[in-house]
Parts: structure tokens; C-alpha cells; sequence
């Protein structure tokens, strides 16, 4: 998927919770729950989910975005994602 | 004596942590190995790390590319360690690639500098009858990821002195680094142990006793370890963790250190972990 396409087909959720999913070897996933603090990944997951978002919806991910709360759950990551694009875009 | 430049000789998994580690904590890393494509590509490693460790550790500080690109020497050549404070050594674990890189060391470094064995296995003692500054030679596990993990093994070799020792020390506090100093036998307290949960892990998984995810988490879940054997071995690389094995196998002579037949044909395949996409686990691409 291009980041084009991952943007305009409004699926953020969807696209990030199939990268979960594959990553972490389980069925689902909450969309509140915490990826941490359940144990399902350590932190150093962190950084190859930040790094998925950036290739994935052509995002800029600066020093100060780099903050585990962004990125904490998929909603979380959802939200970061959305938002970062409509500052993008605006 | 405060250390200003360390080299770290060997570009792998433990090495670009280290260098990550002394460019956050303002001191200079001068990083050799054997070819270009592997010192850019621990350069990118280290980049990477020095950008996502605020993130990942809170008191990390924030540092700029251009900052850490410019504690960074990168070099093929071992004579630009000479005006190294200290050497960190995380070559890889084969006897015969240790020896000849401690005898190259020796003749290069001013005596007076001290060598950090960053070795899984093999014993400091003999790393250090490789060199004519015995004393001088002292061994740290570094435990991955290497910027990430405050306490340090440290390993005093049958000669190892106190100066040594000391030196040593100071480095790791000004990495913010604890550390537990023990004696050396080949394993010494982390490897010999941690080995032996990762390979009857994998004997575990071959005999279809439980799957790869249960295991790790029955480590996790019921004991409270942050991550299972398997994943461990995935993330050290399972070629590291086979070297190592079979170090501890010749070491004892004892059939408790036996390598799993899986973790070897893993590796034979090329499913050697994290580094490679594929392990016990899949690691897929971002």
C-alpha cells in the first residue's frame, strides 16, 4: 500500500492494527489497550511501529512526536497518525 | 582520568550499541571493522538508536544527526585506535578471530591502555595470553540493547588489576552504568545460565511441547521476565547463541551445553532472528 492510497482510503486504523496483528502473533487486539503495559510487546517495538508509520502515510516524525504516548495503542497511534496528516495537509 | 574516546572494534549488534551509547552520554566512538558496507551500515544502526533513545529511556538527551555523526569515526584501519583512552572488543565469539585481533591490538594501542573483552563466552584469562598486557585486560558483557540497559557483567580476569578495574569503572559511570564485577570462568554468570533457558527453550519448541509464543510467555507471564528465551535468541541473533554454545560445550565438556539440533538448522537456513526478518519468529518488514 502507498502512503497515498493508506491516507485516501481513510483506513488508518485498519492498516495499523494489520501491521499489529502480523507483528505481535495474536488475534486481535483492543483498540484502547495498552501494547505495553500488557506485555504483548516491549518498548523496542516502539520504534519499528513509528518507523511502519512513517514509510506507510509518508509522515515526518520529528524529535518531539517521538513520544511513546503517541504510539502506546492503536488508537493512540490512530489518532497520532490522523492528525499529523491534517497538519500535512493544512 | 576522565575518558574522552573509546574505540569499539567489531560494528555488530553489541557494538553499535556501545557506540550509541558513549555519542548520547558526549564522549567520541571510534568504530572499526572490516569493510565500508558494514561500518555505514552500523553508522545508520546508530543514527537510528541515537534518534529513538529519548523515546525509549526518558533521561536519554536529545542529540542532533550532525552531533552524533560528528562523535563518530568510522574506519577500517585498527591503527586509528591509537589515541583511544580505552578499547571496547565485541568481535566475533570464535577463538581464532579473537586471538589474532588481541595480538593486532596489542601491537598497536599504547600499553598503558585497557582493552574491554566483550565476549558471550569465552574466558577473559585467555583472551587476555593473547596480549602482553595481561593486566590490563579486563571483560563486559553488555547486555542489548546496550543504551537501554543500566548494569553492566564485569569480568576480572586471572590478571586483571585494580587500575584496570578502575578504569573501567569510571567509564561506566560516566555511561551511567552500574556493575557487578565476578569472577571469570567461561559463561561467567549471565551466558552460562541464560544459555541454557534459550537452548531447552528451543529443544522445548522442537519437541512440539508448546509453541514458540507459549514459551515466551510462560517466561514473561509466570515469571516476570521483560522477554522469553526465545525472542532473547532472536534478538541476540541465533548464530551468536549457537558460537556460544558450542564455547560453553568445549569449555565444560559437558552434555547440559549440547546445541539444539532446531537452533542449528535455524541457522544453517539462515533464519538467524531479528537481524535477518526470520528466527523462531517472523519479524516483518515495516
Amino acid at each position: 500500500m502507498t502512503s497515498e492510497s493508506a491516507k485516501r482510503d481513510g483506513d488508518v486504523k485498519g492498516t495499523i492494527k494489520k501491521f499489529l496483528l502480523r507483528s505481535i502473533n495474536l488475534p486481535d487486539v483492543e483498540d484502547d489497550e495498552d501494547l505495553f503495559e500488557s506485555g504483548m510487546v516491549n518498548s523496542l517495538f516502539a520504534v519499528q511501529l513509528t518507523t511502519f508509520i512513517e514509510k506507510t502515510f509518508g509522515i515526518e516524525i520529528g524529535a518531539d512526536d517521538l513520544d511513546i504516548k503517541n504510539f502506546r495503542s492503536l488508537n493512540a497511534a490512530t489518532h497520532f497518525v490522523k492528525s499529523k496528516s491534517a497538519a500535512t495537509a493544512s | 582520568m576522565q575518558i574522552k574516546k573509546v574505540g569499539v572494534l567489531g560494528a555488530g549488534n553489541i557494538g553499535i550499541g556501545a557506540v550509541t551509547d558513549l555519542v548520547l552520554h558526549g564522549m567520541s566512538a571510534v568504530v572499526v571493522d572490516v569493510s565500508d558496507e558494514i561500518l555505514q551500515s552500523a553508522r545508520d544502526a546508530v543514527l537510528s538508536n541515537v534518534r529513538f533513545a529519548p523515546m525509549l529511556q526518558k533521561s536519554l538527551p536529545k542529540i542532533s544527526k550532525q552531533e552524533a555523526l560528528d562523535r563518530m569515526q568510522l574506519t577500517t584501519n585498527i591503527q586509528d585506535l591509537i589515541s583511544c583512552d580505552f578499547v571496547i572488543e565485541n568481535v566475533t565469539e570464535d577463538w581464532g578471530i579473537k586471538q589474532a585481533v588481541y595480538e593486532a591490538l596489542d601491537r598497536t594501542v599504547p600499553p598503558e591502555v585497557c582493552f574491554g573483552a566483550n565476549t558471550s563466552c569465552i574466558s577473559i584469562t585467555k583472551i587476555a595470553s593473547a596480549t602482553r598486557r595481561p593486566a590490563n585486560v579486563v571483560g563486559i558483557h553488555l547486555m542489548n540493547p546496550v543504551h537501554l540497559k543500566p548494569t553492566v557483567e564485569v569480568i576480572r580476569g586471572f590478571h586483571t588489576s585494580d587500575r584496570t578495574i578502575e578504569t573501567l569503572l569510571q567509564l561506566f559511570a560516566q555511561l551511567n552504568k552500574e556493575s557487578i564485577i565476578v569472577e571469570d570462568l567461561p559463561g561467567f554468570v549471565s551466558n552460562r545460565i541464560s544459555h541454557l533457558f534459550m537452548n531447552e527453550a528451543a529443544f522445548v519448541l522442537q519437541d512440539h511441547v508448546a509453541t514458540a509464543a507459549q514459551i515466551d510467555a510462560v517466561f514473561k507471564k509466570c515469571f516476570g521476565h521483560t522477554m522469553g528465551p526465545l525472542e532473547t535468541a532472536d534478538l541476540i541473533g541465533l548464530d551468536t547463541v549457537v558460537r556460544s554454545l558450542d564455547v560453553l560445550f568445549e569449555s565444560y565438556q559437558d552434555s547440559k551445553y549440547r546445541c539444539c539440533p532446531l537452533m542449528r538448522k535455524l541457522v544453517h537456513a539462515g533464519h538467524v532472528g531479528r537481524k535477518a526478518g526470520r528466527g523462531f519468529y517472523d519479524y516483518p518488514k515495516e
